[in-house]
């Protein structure tokens, strides 16, 4: 297996290899799994195989991340650099852009050529949306780094998930306002999964259309313009649909519908679980602090992670949004998710038992201490979470706290 | 008499996280700042472009 060597200040070397370089593939193949229930349907006629993926994600993802368990490993700073010009693990976020587009069209093509039960076909646009959710992982990798190629690859992959704007939205929105109320993409506590969905899509497109408005006002263009980069992506989302519609009839009306729902809704769960209540405090200038690893939310579960480029080391990524993920590092003491993301997004949906799993987690973080003023909270929720978790005094304790 | 031409020093600022290069001489046109753009002229709420998680306050002569 490849190795890098680099010397230590004291002159020693290291070699290190990374145990994890082939396991990368996986976040390639996995957005092919609704082809697994297709294939499956067509050799036994059973439609209930479509919904198989919804299986492999939301039954099969979080046991494997149980057996595999977490994978702390970070590799040497002295390797970074070659790691990252390693061009395999580069070329694995090319190579799934083209597969994003074909597991949309195939399972477009079967939901619109096949006679499905109305819960088959509704489960394969859910199915064909949550794999297209990926997607915007894949744009996500890709959008963060420099070159022009990539950057036009992610907006060309976000045209999947019709979700153009994410692009400009989390690099130059969801970024600098990480962990605080004004962020949209940021849940707080006491805020449901299901509240936070009315608040982050219709806030993070908002808020994308205001950066992008303005730059192109700096450039005295209006955003009505070829050079509005949301139009660019936005514009083949519409080409996709508009062809699907033509080839496979009034069925992709009802079809894509469930589809983008459902790959924003992936996008949403990422969100949620990501920053939930975690807050940057101001400084006396009243500027927020720098984005610290501890103002997200991380999980080191191997499989989740496999399938995943990395997402799940979600602090050293919103401390260094440029760190490619084969070099995401975790750390010591940080908030971290009871589960991998797939487990993590089941208990959002139940907001009750997320409350319950979460918000004594996020108390009893070190920077946290209990103290509520250091955390991002619902306003409407206020009243009863102080109720609840101890009401906070101006000198900075808290009285009571969360353990009633 | 009119004085000596005034030599304006066209400086770069570099972003301590990723990198980016401010050239006052280059400017960055795609971000809508014109070449001769002066650093000091950059909103106070300037983020870097291609990390956004540094400010004006934080850019270094390169």
């Amino acid at each position: 297996m490849k190795g890098y060597t680099a010397a230590l200040s004291t002159g020693e070397a290291i070699h290190y290899i990374d145990r994890k370089r082939w396991f990368w593939s996986l976040s390639v193949f996995y957005p092919l799994q609704p082809f697994i229930g297709i294939w499956l349907h067509s050799e036994t006629g059973n439609q209930a195989w479509l919904l198989l993926p919804l299986f492999l994600g939301y039954v099969a993802a979080p046991i494997l991340d149980w057996i595999l368990g977490e994978d702390r490993n970070n590799p040497p700073d002295e390797v970074v650099q070659q790691l990252d010009r390693d061009y395999y693990y580069r070329f694995l976020t090319y190579a799934v852009v083209p597969l994003h587009f074909l597991t949309l069209f195939g399972a477009a093509w079967w939901a619109g050529t096949q006679s499905l039960h109305w819960w088959a076909f509704l489960g394969l646009a859910v199915v064909a949306g949550i794999t297209s959710g990926l997607g915007i992982n894949t744009g996500h990798e890709l959008g963060h780094k420099k070159s022009r190629f990539e950057r036009w690859l992610a907006k060309i992959v976000l045209a999947v998930p019709v979700y153009g704007h994410f692009w400009i939205e989390h690099n130059r929105g969801h970024h600098r306002d990480v962990s605080t109320p004004e962020d949209p993409a940021s849940a707080r506590m006491g805020e449901s999964i299901y509240r936070f969905s009315r608040r982050e899509i219709p806030g993070a497109f908002q808020r994308a259309w205001t950066i992008e408005k303005e730059r192109l006002a700096r450039r005295g263009r209006s955003v009505w313009n070829a050079d509005n980069q949301i139009l660019h992506s936005m514009s083949l989302s519409a080409a996709i649909q508009l062809g699907l519609l033509i080839a496979f009839g009034w069925k992709m009306i009802p079809f894509l519908a469930v589809h983008n729902i459902f790959a924003w809704w992936q996008l949403t769960s990422a969100n949620y679980v990501e920053h939930y209540g975690l807050l940057r405090q101001k400084d006396a200038n009243g500027k927020y602090e720098r984005c610290q690893p501890h103002h997200s939310w991380n999980s080191n579960h191997i499989f989740s992670n496999l399938v995943l480029f990395h997402l799940e080391r979600h602090s050293d990524h919103h401390a260094h949004p440029l760190r490619r993920y084969q070099s995401l590092r975790n750390f010591d003491d940080l908030p971290t998710l009871p589960y991998g993301y797939f487990g993590a997004y089941l208990l959002s949906y139940v907001p009750w038992l997320w409350y319950r799993v979460m918000d004594r987690r996020l108390l009893a973080l070190p920077h946290v201490g209990g103290d509520l003023d250091r955390i991002n909270i619902d306003p409407r929720k206020k009243q009863a979470i102080q109720r609840k978790y101890g009401r906070h005094d101006n000198a900075g304790s808290t009285a009571g706290h969360a353990d009633d | 008499m009119p004085g000596p031409p005034r030599v304006m020093l066209m400086t770069d600022f570099r972003c301590p996280e990723c990198g980016y290069i401010f050239s006052e001489e280059a400017g960055d046109e795609h971000e809508g700042y014109p070449p001769g753009t002066l650093f000091r002229s950059l909103p106070d709420d300037y983020v870097c472009p291609d990390c956004s998680v540094r400010g004006k306050e934080d850019f270094e002569p390169a």
